[in-house]
């Protein structure tokens, strides 16, 4: 069996150098071919009327002028009447026509009646006592958690334990079920307990959603020598991808879809389009070639994804193309949850962490949400926590960057950075000694920890919370870890060596802009020994062996993992076909730059292609399989650790923060191309000090429609908001052992935390809640100065 | 065209030259007048003087991309982005706010960095439109475009071409930028990614070598 291990450092040629990103020529020139930029021909162009309204029902809707405009092919009702509306800018009726601008008069002569119920769009902590304990579920929330897309199995357990408040006819359960509704989830409404008094109880928007308790805090709040208590908080902010959702489906007959769309799971996306569409999912054929951002927000088809292959097939089959507009972009595809908390802290006088408290809250849209893995890191010896989540009108939540973690790192870290600066300790110090609470990462974290002080100068820098007297500038330090998994997804790729020579690999992968492509090839390049435009790579579509979704830093494990079997396996067989010519064995053989040689003789040796005219007529085709126990080892790992420093200024006369150096310091096991590694490092900081400073999804409460719903108003960093950035990878003995983990998430956890922390240490006050924009940095100076 | 001076006429804006100033279709646009969907140029009078009114049907429209010359007929509301990606399938340019807050449809009119989202396509007739298409020449690629493959400044890409276009102007205005000068060339473009340390490692190669 080959030797499938990754090969140690002296024995690697292309993994872990800095390799040029494969698909930069095609992105740089405009050559790249997004979902937005295919053109399929006789392609119409579709566009959707949305709900203005946060709650309402759908009363009555007049299509009939649309459908008489010349140039307009279809129109497709999305929602009904009866239908109620959770949030504003949801999807009503759906126009195809000749191009973009009919398709715009045909939405405008739509006429629609909404009744309008009231909304709630805040996200302000819930009043003393009005959050509902969980209990029996009505049907509207039923329907709110099919909305939400609650994964079946959580819906199920959730029916289970707390029942319902009345038994629905199997008509309701039909309807349950066109709206997604699975059938576990069916099946656990027919056999739920049934309490009909909790029907009369009005529905809060304010639940319970998580209490628990470790240890004695009482106990070791009383016996701590300090407790320090603050408010801190994240809002709602939006993915605001460039490439907008959506897709262009047509059907290449009566029952066979094809569809380009913006995805980051393109072989999940048969599987869920086959059941709304009523067509077996080996009917569904999709593709995409580049992605324009995805951040977590791409995993679905979407209900825009569905209509828009409804509305083709009322259209005759003919392409129709369905990207959103930028506000319905930033108002419907998804936002991350938001999270404050009041906490307390409580630890002895040398440092050591004994206690925390937590009452915390936020809101992922209808569902409501979960509560952020609070203390993040640190396993406190003692804790306490509740969280109550708000269900309300503000739009569904999907997985940001980093799932719940940036939201934990800043509840927890700037609670904690309060903590030492209580305690008047450097954070440097404070966290050094409680790293022992980190466990399994200790080693890394204070590896890193040192590594980072150093870069960042931390010593020359920090200095204990000061007094402003009146106004100037002040600079401050602080810093944050974090943490995540990123073992490696499913993966399976199907590897060929032509008779001539030529290789092609193939994969239903996607590349994200991580470097996918690039990893890839240095994988099948550096495992195979020829060169990297040697091998042609297919990514992308569904006619290829499936390969997961690029979610979690997953991709990189998986693929590089797939990638490293079956090219391993291919060159043995080529080396098996080969070694009689060679008057050697297989074990023998060696493949260095294109040129197969006996190892120690490379006298008798042959050109790759010559070697490839000895595998006879047909070509040769490996699998590669993530994971498989049959060909160890593991080749992928889970669990990273990340120490970020930030260094702020702020204008005390304007409350204006800059960041002016950031230094992120991360291991990720194994790096395959430390080039496209340390870019998404950069990345990640760059992203953070965008979230940081400048961005929120800003709610009104009276239309409860988002006020800032374009990008002049969801503001962006730009290139000048971006200081002096630093990035350190982890790698050598200790680390490349571990095998590949993923990295597109850790390092967009740390900058929020590190940032208010070191706006904490320039002014000597905590900014309670991100975005820390300068009415809330004068606020929190202005609280001091009354103090 | 110049908007600053009333009297000033731009050369294009002669009575054979294809449009009207936002100025005087502004003033235009408050006139009722019963418009048939004829293709071709009514001439009406606005502000004193004789104006060609355009639409709303489609107008025969002629453009100069590239060096190249591309017709169409096309409605006056049609933007040059949605005439350069949906009609001559020139997709460099990428629609993202479609508003002028981005600059992910930056291309260059006679060699200036615009908008493409923001200039309707009836506009930009008779003008040396530039796209990121024709920067590549032979094969090769232009020196900020290999800077940007160097120095790894795109990710997902998508507003790589509208950077590459707005670097290159840049660079042709300042071979050696300052800070100041990168910082305003460059405030119309954001990456959602987080690319700028390599855009500006790529700008400060370029400086370097020289275009």
């Amino acid at each position: 069996m080959p030797d499938y291990a990754w090969p140690d450092a002296q024995h690697r040629t292309l993994i872990g150098t800095r390799v040029s990103r494969v698909d930069s020529p095609a992105k740089v020139s405009g050559q790249a071919k997004y979902t937005y930029d295919v053109h399929r021909p006789g392609m119409l162009y579709g566009k959707v009327l949305r709900c203005p309204y946060a709650h309402a029902k759908i009363v009555s809707i007049d299509t009939s002028a649309a459908e008489k405009m010349p140039g307009v092919k279809a129109v497709h009702i999305v929602q009904g009447p009866g239908a109620a509306i959770h949030w504003a800018g949801d999807e009503v009726v759906a126009v195809a026509a000749v191009d973009e601008p009919t398709a715009e008069d045909a939405i405008r002569v739509i006429k629609v009646e909404y009744q309008q119920l009231p909304h709630l769009v805040s996200d302000a902590e819930p009043p003393k006592g009005g959050a509902q304990e969980e209990g029996p579920l009505s049907m509207d929330a039923l329907d709110d958690m099919l909305d939400n897309e609650m994964p079946a199995g959580q819906m199920v357990s959730q029916i289970q334990q707390y029942g319902i408040t009345e038994k629905p006819s199997e008509g309701r359960l039909n309807e349950l079920k066109e709206d997604g509704a699975s059938d576990a989830v069916l099946d656990a409404l027919r056999t739920a307990a049934v309490h009909p008094e909790a029907a009369s109880k009005l529905p809060s928007s304010y639940q319970k959603a998580a209490a628990q308790t470790v240890g004695d805090p009482e106990k070791a709040f009383a016996e701590a020598a300090v407790v320090s208590e603050g408010l801190y908080g994240i809002p709602l902010i939006a993915h605001c991808c460039l490439e907008s959702h959506g897709s262009i489906s047509e059907w290449t007959d009566q029952d066979h879809l094809f569809t380009h769309i913006s995805t980051q799971n393109v072989s999940g996306i048969p599987g869920q389009m086959a059941e709304p569409l009523k067509i077996p999912a080996t009917n569904v054929r999709v593709h995409q070639d580049h992605i324009g951002g995805g951040f977590g927000s791409k995993f679905s088809p979407d209900r825009w994804g569905i209509f828009t292959a409804e509305i083709s097939k009322k259209a005759g089959g003919k392409p129709v193309r369905i990207m959103l507009e930028r506000d319905a972009e930033l108002e419907v595809a998804g936002a991350r949850p938001s999270a404050y908390a009041r906490v307390k802290v409580g630890a002895m006088k040398d440092g050591a962490l004994v206690a925390w408290q937590s009452n915390s809250w936020g809101t992922g849209g209808p569902g409501g949400g979960g509560m952020p893995p609070i203390p993040y890191v640190f396993s406190i010896p003692n804790q306490r926590q509740e969280h109550i989540a708000i269900r309300n009108n503000i739009g569904p939540a999907r997985a940001w960057r980093a799932p719940n973690h940036p939201q934990a790192a800043v509840l927890t870290m700037c609670a904690l950075d309060d903590l030492a600066a209580k305690l008047n300790m450097d954070p440097v110090e404070f966290f050094g000694k409680n790293l022992n609470l980190t466990k399994q990462r200790e080693n890394t974290y204070r590896e890193e920890l040192a590594i980072a002080s150093e870069l960042m100068d931390w010593k020359q820098k920090w200095h204990p919370r000061e007094q402003i007297a009146s106004g100037g500038m002040a600079r401050g330090v602080g810093l944050s870890f974090h943490t995540w998994g990123g073992r490696g997804h499913a993966s399976d790729c199907d590897l060929t060596i032509h008779p001539d020579g030529s290789v092609e690999l193939k994969l239903c992968s996607q590349d994200l802009g991580t470097g996918t492509r690039t990893c890839i090839l240095i994988v099948a390049s550096e495992t195979l020994g020829i060169p990297m435009d040697a091998i042609q790579l297919q990514i992308g579509d569904t006619t290829y062996p499936p390969s997961g979704g690029s979610g979690g830093s997953t991709t990189i494990g998986g693929v590089s993992s797939s990638t490293r079997r079956a090219a391993a396996d291919a060159r043995d067989a080529l080396f098996t076909k080969v070694a009689p010519a060679l008057n050697t064995q297989p074990d023998q053989l060696e493949c260095v730059n294109g040129k197969l040689s006996v190892k120690g003789d490379s006298s008798r040796s042959l050109s790759w292609k010559e070697a490839c005219s000895k595998l006879g007529a047909m070509p040769l085709t490996i699998r590669g399989k993530n994971p498989d126990r049959s060909k160890p080892p593991d080749l992928t790992n889970s669990g990273v650790g990340g120490v970020q420093m930030a260094e702020a200024e702020v204008d005390a006369d304007t409350g204006v923060v800059k960041v002016k150096k950031m230094v992120a310091v991360q291991d990720c096991g194994l790096v395959i191309d430390l080039k496209t590694a340390e870019s998404q490092c950069y990345g990640a900081l760059i992203m953070g000090i965008s979230y940081s400073l400048y961005e929120e999804k800003v709610m009104d409460p009276s239309t409860g429609r988002m006020l800032n719903a374009d990008m002049g108003f969801y503001r962006l960093a730009g290139l000048s908001d971006i200081p002096e950035l630093v990035v350190h990878m982890m790698t050598g003995k200790g680390y490349d052992e571990r095998g590949v983990i993923g990295l597109g998430e850790p390092p967009v956890i740390s900058p929020g935390a590190a940032i208010s922390n070191a706006v904490a240490n320039a002014i000597g006050v905590r900014v309670p809640f991100l975005p820390l924009t300068p009415d809330r940095v004068l606020a929190a100076l202005e609280q001091k100065a009354g103090a | 065209m110049r908007e600053d001076d009333e009297n000033q006429k731009d050369p294009n804006d002669s009575p054979e030259g294809p449009g009207v100033s936002r100025r005087e279709f502004l003033k235009i646009s408050g006139i009722s007048v019963a418009v048939p969907l004829v293709a071709g140029p009514r001439v009406i009078k606005a502000a004193g003087q004789e104006v060609r009114v355009y639409g709303p049907g489609k107008v025969p429209m002629e453009f100069t991309i590239n060096g190249k010359n591309y017709k169409a007929n096309l409605e006056p509301r049609i933007t040059l982005l949605d005439a350069l990606r949906d009609q001559f399938e020139l997709t460099g340019a990428k629609r993202v706010c479609d508003r002028a807050e981005c600059g992910a449809c930056t291309v260059l009119l006679d060699n200036k960095p615009v908008y493409a989202c923001a200039m309707l396509a009836i506009e930009a007739q008779h003008k040396a439109i530039t796209t990121v298409e024709s920067l590549m020449r032979d094969g090769k690629l232009h020196p900020i475009q290999q800077a940007f493959v160097d120095n790894d400044a795109s990710q997902c890409g998508f507003c790589t071409p509208g950077f590459v276009v707005a670097c290159k102007a840049l660079l042709d205005k300042y071979p050696h930028p300052t800070p100041e000068d990168i910082r305003r060339g460059l405030s119309g473009n954001l990456c959602r990614c987080g690319t700028y340390a390599g855009i500006r490692k790529a700008i400060a190669q370029v400086a370097q070598k020289g275009a």
